[in-house]
């Protein structure tokens, strides 16, 4: 089950969440609640200033998540949390932008973005929240979803070739690419506190159930029996490699820490190359004004000239 | 001075696009009178027939486009078969004078022809012969006044370059001045029938 | 305020309608941009990649124009004054994006500087085909403004007014160019920063407690905040309340959209720029845009010498369409004429304001090049009868 319900008194992730928006729309036995759990988890072990914290994300269940947190969060359209995150990072480079989003959003609609966003090395946390399906829309089939796998638009067993994300990420670049399931809710919380940690763009891939559309139609049980078989067929394997990290419809899950590595983000390699090409003539981010004497509230008019 | 067309045209690299540039900023920047230049867009990045449109005027220009031109500047002969036969009847003719045959044109039409690539060679860098044809026009056609072409042609090159173009300018005036002392030329169409193919 | 003269090239300058759009979004305070190369309006931020580096501010080369439309309101959020720029088909793609400006309240620019199309079409030569797409090219019920610059003078003049106007309003400004005005180049009057009337962001003064990110006050148009700031807002392109909370109701969507269409329909006569000439005692006005009011004004003055009564009326703004001006001119007038680089577009809404009144004549053209005069000329004459 589902371990955010509507926040009791005391609990810890409370101060994180919009407790005026609850009940939250998911479906019991999702693992989108377990994630922001993990993720608030992390946030108080990080011990990030909440101020410098936005979050982003596209469309569908765990787009959700943006309305949910108590933060400046931007629920954007379908596929384009990662350049709406980009544009915000760059904007304003002090910020800790975490883009929260789905398989499909990220990785189907939003597929040229994210493979863009980690060449690029944008100094990004990318939580990806796979559910091997389109839920919201009300099961279809997924880049990610196995093969032989049944859903609503493969009524005969998908026969695509599945994105296997953590490969496609390194491939593209990422410096940071973890994989757990939502019964690894410890690692979990610690891969997204060392993400925080991280300069560059940061992946972590998180399986999680749907049991309404995915687990049912393939008939692998309820949440509890899939709590079950995360943790039986899971195989934590630090640093594997991922193109060997595949998934399939009933097999093993590897888990872990696949990819931890440095690499200079865009904004270090945008200053390195202005700074070169410009010298004195480079005027760089100001921390005080930003990049625009634009905002009547944030600017004294004076300071401008 | 009413509105006056002009086209330029030559060949992608000969600086065409500038030499409009440079006319036009003497215009309307230092005679503050008015002009509007618009260039023919291709696919093409280099070579190929490449032309600019020069409007001049004392009063706004309106329609962007050349019609008729009045004068036509061209630094190659694939330009002159492209573009020459729109020219005025009465019009004004400026050509590159080795790169260029004039083959088939009303009796009416002014020629002057000046050798601005081989001026240009003498003067160290056959790439101003763009600039050797302003100084070429501005003195033949008296449209503007050499000192705003001038300050024009100082402003639109970078700066390690300034000395050399307004060199090629001053040449090209002086060029010009004398061609327009001797008169419009007639060119021998039969032979340059003959010759003007292998330019192509 | 005034604008920062860091971003000011004070001067007269020979420049072409790219480059002056590029200029006028820095003297506006422009210091972000995501793009997408594409044939005419590339040079637009080129020389902002090129420029902004030196005046404080970023630009970033996005992988299509799906991801520029959406990069730049990130950009917003983060605290820029943003823009992005395309022609036809990158336009196409950044449809959803300018729904989701309009339904979030981001103030930023678009700018199209339009080609032919349909699809591919002429990559390298003007039309005035989009002028219905920026209206009405996202799905749903929603207000944008848009600007038609005539020369790059106005490129750079009207820029400074799209920025402005997208501040005051909260709103996605369209800024359509076509590719004459783009590559036409001519004087450039750049006045001193302390000339240059900026407007800047409605940034609100309220403190956390009593911040409501969609609440209004009167105006119809909220007050922002930036994320970074500890507000803590939620921005969202769906149905929301005040608090900018989801609320899916039809009662919201009434309330929410009704007030997105009616902050810029209630100052519609505020925003309506246009140039009117002689329409006094005129028989025909033409009604004409972007490059093609230059031929029209050729066309007018011909039919002037001509003895017709001839009167232009140019839009500056042609969204939101400036109806009553139309309607006023249609009680006595016996027809317009209406050329654009297109088979009917703003000539729908001229026949639609004038209700009969007055007769309407399309002049059209399907783009490429611009009109004749000389056609402009024989509708006319052909109105006036």
């Amino acid at each position: 089950m589902t371990t955010l319900v509507s926040p009791i008194p005391g609990n810890p992730v409370e101060p994180f969440l919009r407790s005026d928006r609850m009940p939250h729309i998911w479906c019991p036995g999702c693992g989108i609640g377990t994630t922001v759990n993990c993720f608030a988890e992390a946030l108080i072990e990080s011990k990030i200033d909440l101020k410098t914290l936005a979050l982003v994300s596209g469309i569908g269940c765990t787009g959700r998540v943006a309305g949910y947190v108590k933060l400046d969060s931007f629920h954007t359209t379908h596929g384009r949390a990662i350049p709406f995150a980009t544009g915000l990072k760059l904007a304003n480079p002090g910020l800790n932008v975490v883009v929260y989003s789905g398989d499909g959003d990220l990785s189907a609609i939003g597929g040229n973005h994210l493979i863009h966003a980690a060449r690029r090395n944008i100094d990004l946390k990318v939580i990806c929240v796979n559910n091997l399906i389109y839920a919201m829309t009300g099961g279809q089939t997924a880049p990610t979803t196995p093969g032989h796998a049944t859903t609503s638009t493969s009524p005969y067993g998908t026969f695509e070739p599945s994105f296997n994300l953590p490969h496609l990420v390194e491939a593209a670049g990422a410096v940071y690419v973890a994989r757990w399931t939502t019964f690894h809710v410890r690692q979990l919380a610690r891969s997204i506190t060392e993400a925080f940690n991280k300069k560059g763009f940061s992946f972590i891939e998180v399986i999680s159930p749907c049991p309404t559309l995915y687990q049912r139609r393939n008939k692998m049980g309820d949440g509890l029996e899939t709590m079950k078989y995360y943790k039986e067929k899971s195989k934590t394997k630090h640093g594997a490699p991922t193109s060997e990290v595949g998934l399939t419809l009933n097999g093993e899950i590897i888990v872990g820490k696949f990819v931890d590595r440095d690499r200079p983000d865009y904004s270090t390699l945008l200053k390195a190359q202005m700074h070169e090409s410009l010298g004195d003539k480079y005027v760089d981010y100001d921390e005080e004004q930003g990049y625009a004497c634009s905002a009547d509230g944030g600017c004294e008019e004076d300071s401008c000239h | 001075m009413p509105l006056t067309e002009i086209r330029v045209a030559g060949f992608g690299g000969q600086g065409v696009i500038l030499s409009a540039i440079v006319l036009g900023k003497a215009c309307s920047i230092y005679e503050g009178k008015f002009a509007t230049m618009t260039q023919n867009f291709g696919p093409e990045a280099r070579g190929g027939a490449c032309s600019a449109q020069l409007m001049l005027s004392d009063t706004p220009v309106l329609y962007p486009y050349v019609t008729q031109p009045d004068i036509m500047v061209v630094m190659s002969q694939e330009a002159y078969v492209k573009f020459a036969s729109e020219l005025k009847e009465d019009g004004t003719l400026i050509i590159e004078r080795d790169l260029v045959r004039v083959t088939d044109l009303p009796k009416q039409t002014k020629i002057y022809s000046v050798p601005a690539t081989r001026i240009a060679e003498e003067l160290g860098k056959r790439m101003v012969l763009n600039i050797v044809m302003v100084g070429f026009f501005t003195a033949v056609t008296q449209l503007l006044e050499a000192d705003a072409v001038r300050k024009a042609v100082a402003d639109s090159v970078p700066a390690s370059f300034r000395e050399l173009n307004l060199k090629a300018f001053d040449r090209g005036y002086e060029y010009g001045v004398s061609a327009l002392a001797a008169g419009p030329e007639t060119p021998d169409l039969e032979q340059n029938a003959a010759v003007s193919q292998e330019l192509v | 305020m005034k604008a920062d003269p860091r971003g000011v090239l004070t001067g007269t300058h020979f420049m072409d309608g790219d480059h002056a759009c590029c200029e006028g979004a820095l003297a506006a305070g422009a210091r972000f941009a995501a793009g997408y190369p594409i044939t005419p309006s590339t040079e637009v931020v080129e020389r902002f990649a090129q420029r902004v580096p030196t005046v404080g501010g970023c630009f970033i080369q996005m992988e299509d124009e799906l991801a520029a439309s959406i990069t730049l309101q990130g950009g917003v959020w983060g605290g820029a004054k943003a823009f992005t720029v395309t022609s036809g088909p990158g336009f196409s793609l950044m449809m959803e994006h300018i729904g989701y400006a309009a339904m979030t309240e981001t103030p930023c620019v678009f700018v199209d500087v339009q080609r032919g199309g349909p699809s591919t079409g002429l990559p390298t030569l003007p039309a005035q085909g989009d002028m219905m797409q920026a209206r009405w090219g996202s799905h749903g019920d929603y207000e944008i403004i848009a600007l038609c610059p005539n020369s790059p003078q106005e490129c750079f003049d009207l820029t400074i007014k799209a920025f402005n106007l997208a501040e005051e309003f909260r709103v996605p400004v369209m800024f359509m160019m076509d590719e004459v005005v783009g590559h036409m180049t001519e004087k450039v009057v750049i006045p001193p920063a302390d000339e240059i009337e900026v407007t800047p962001r409605k940034h609100t003064h309220k403190s956390v407690e009593d911040y409501l990110p969609y609440g209004t006050n009167g105006d119809m148009v909220p007050e922002m905040a930036h994320a970074g700031e500890g507000y803590k807002f939620h921005v969202t392109g769906l149905t929301h309340d005040e608090r900018g909370y989801p609320n899916m109701t039809p009662k919201m969507q009434q309330k929410l959209v009704t007030r997105l269409q009616n902050k810029i329909l209630s100052a519609t006569d505020r925003i309506s720029m246009f140039e009117e000439e002689g329409t006094a005692d005129a028989d025909v006005v033409v009604v004409s845009y972007g490059i093609t009011s230059r031929v029209a004004q050729r066309a007018i003055e011909m039919a002037r010498a001509d003895g017709l009564k001839v009167g232009k009326l140019r839009l500056i703004t042609a969204w939101p369409f400036p109806e009553n001006k139309i309607r006023q001119l249609a009680a006595h007038i016996k027809a317009f004429v209406v050329p654009e680089l297109n088979l009917g577009q703003m000539v729908r809404e001229v026949e639609r304001a004038a209700a009969g009144k007055a007769q309407t004549f399309l002049v059209p053209h399907a783009g490429g090049s611009v009109h004749h005069p000389e056609e402009i000329l024989a509708f006319i004459q052909e109105a006036v009868r």
